[in-house]
């Protein structure tokens, strides 16, 4: 039963930890709890429904259906973090002046970033598929514990992962608003990253890369991957034991994109100073 | 001026990329693997290095299975009675220790490499 429920703690963590930092990161924006939920909700709908089609989708395009939904998955769940972070640095920036101008809150008026709610229900779809599988499989064994154990086990391992989620939250929730800015958007950058190394090990598991998909270290010994931290480094930081030269090189590309991109735009929706070169 | 300039740099490097990703067509290697009773057959297995390698994982059980190896890098669920394929490698020379992280107990393999 311990195993079965640490199973589903595992499962359940990355996705806490990401609605954690997401619910953080809204914290400001009027009536974000229903946007949350409704993503959390469709998740979860998701992921039934993902649950319910993995047998005959695991035999799509020669035994890769599964990979090419992640694939998708994790395609999109990119796009929306890389497009949030990219927007927001500009809206930060608009926020920031708007306040100076009418020296009054920002918290009204402020549109909702769907992007992270739809990158929220993409995450709960993704790691809740495989729960939902991992359950159901043990409750229709022939040789399976009682339903009762089963759903014990379960709820057990998700409300353990729902509590590091909360945890992270209420951490995140004691910065004041401009530091809880800035920490969320690192965060949410280092989350794009990872998504970006796990796309890139879906690609090369489905055969869709053939090179640079070699680990290029092992630092297993020091932390591994299955160890309690590295579940933890990798759900957060996207930390792999033994990532491939593709997952390294993703990884890195995303981040920079990230970081320059949002400096790129921050300068650029800065008002005219007088500059000392004329702009070619 | 900006588009055009950003054009300037996307197009090179995305060709690039499509080089660097394009497929080499070298021969495929297949490994068929086999899951009963919650334990894999053959328990263990030799593959070459340097090659990539489609292993295809048979789970002839009614239950799922999630295939998962930490040397390889890899896990994948296998729904009962289903077959999928996983591409591995290619490899260094050495010992892959996979299992079925449902049924760890019993679903145990390792791949030597040489």
């Amino acid at each position: 039963m311990f195993s079965s429920a640490l199973i589903v703690f595992r499962e359940t963590l990355e996705a806490a930890l990401f609605v954690g930092i997401i619910a953080a990161a809204t914290r400001q924006i009027a009536g974000r709890a229903r946007w949350l939920n409704a993503g959390i909700g469709a998740g979860v709908l998701g992921a039934l429904v993902l649950a319910l089609l993995a047998e005959r989708m695991a035999a799509w395009n020669e035994g890769t259906g599964q990979d090419m939904a992640n694939i998708a998955i994790l395609g999109l769940a990119l796009v929306m973090l890389v497009w949030h972070s990219l927007s927001s640095a500009t809206q930060g920036r608009q926020m920031a002046l708007e306040a100076r101008e009418l020296g009054s809150a920002v918290e009204q008026g402020q549109r909702p970033p769907w992007a992270l709610f739809v990158a929220t229900a993409l995450a709960v779809l993704r790691e809740g598929a495989e729960t939902v599988l991992f359950v159901s499989g043990s409750i229709t064994g022939p040789d399976s514990p009682a339903g009762a154990t089963v759903l014990l086990s379960c709820v057990l391992g998700l409300a353990a992962g729902a509590a590091v989620g909360a945890l992270v939250y209420f951490g995140l929730s004691r910065f004041s608003l401009r530091g809880l800015f800035n920490a969320t958007n690192v965060l949410i950058a280092f989350l794009a990253a990872s998504i970006a190394s796990q796309l890139a090990k879906a690609l090369a598991q489905a055969g869709l890369l053939e090179r640079w998909t070699t680990p290029l270290w092992d630092s297993s010994a020091l932390v591994a991957s299955d160890s309690a931290m590295g579940t933890l480094l990798h759900a957060l930081l996207g930390y792999d034991a033994r990532p491939s030269g593709v997952q390294v090189a993703s990884y890195a590309a995303v981040l920079l994109l990230i970081l320059v991109g949002a400096r790129w735009a921050r300068v650029r929706r800065e008002p005219p100073k007088p500059r000392a070169f004329p702009r070619p | 001026m900006q588009r055009i300039r950003l054009a300037l740099i996307a197009l090179p490097l995305s060709s690039l990329l499509a080089l660097w990703a394009a497929p080499s067509g070298a021969a495929e290697l297949e490994f068929t693997l086999t899951l009963r009773n919650h334990r894999f057959e053959p328990a263990e297995f030799k593959l070459p290095a340097g090659q990539r390698v489609k292993l295809l994982v048979h789970n002839q059980d009614g239950t799922p299975e999630e295939f998962e190896s930490h040397s390889l890098n890899r896990e994948k669920v296998v729904p009962g009675g289903a077959k999928v394929a996983i591409y591995v490698g290619p490899l260094k020379p050495g010992r892959y220790t996979f299992f079925g992280e449902y049924n760890p107990a019993t679903a145990q393999g390792v791949i030597v490499v040489d």
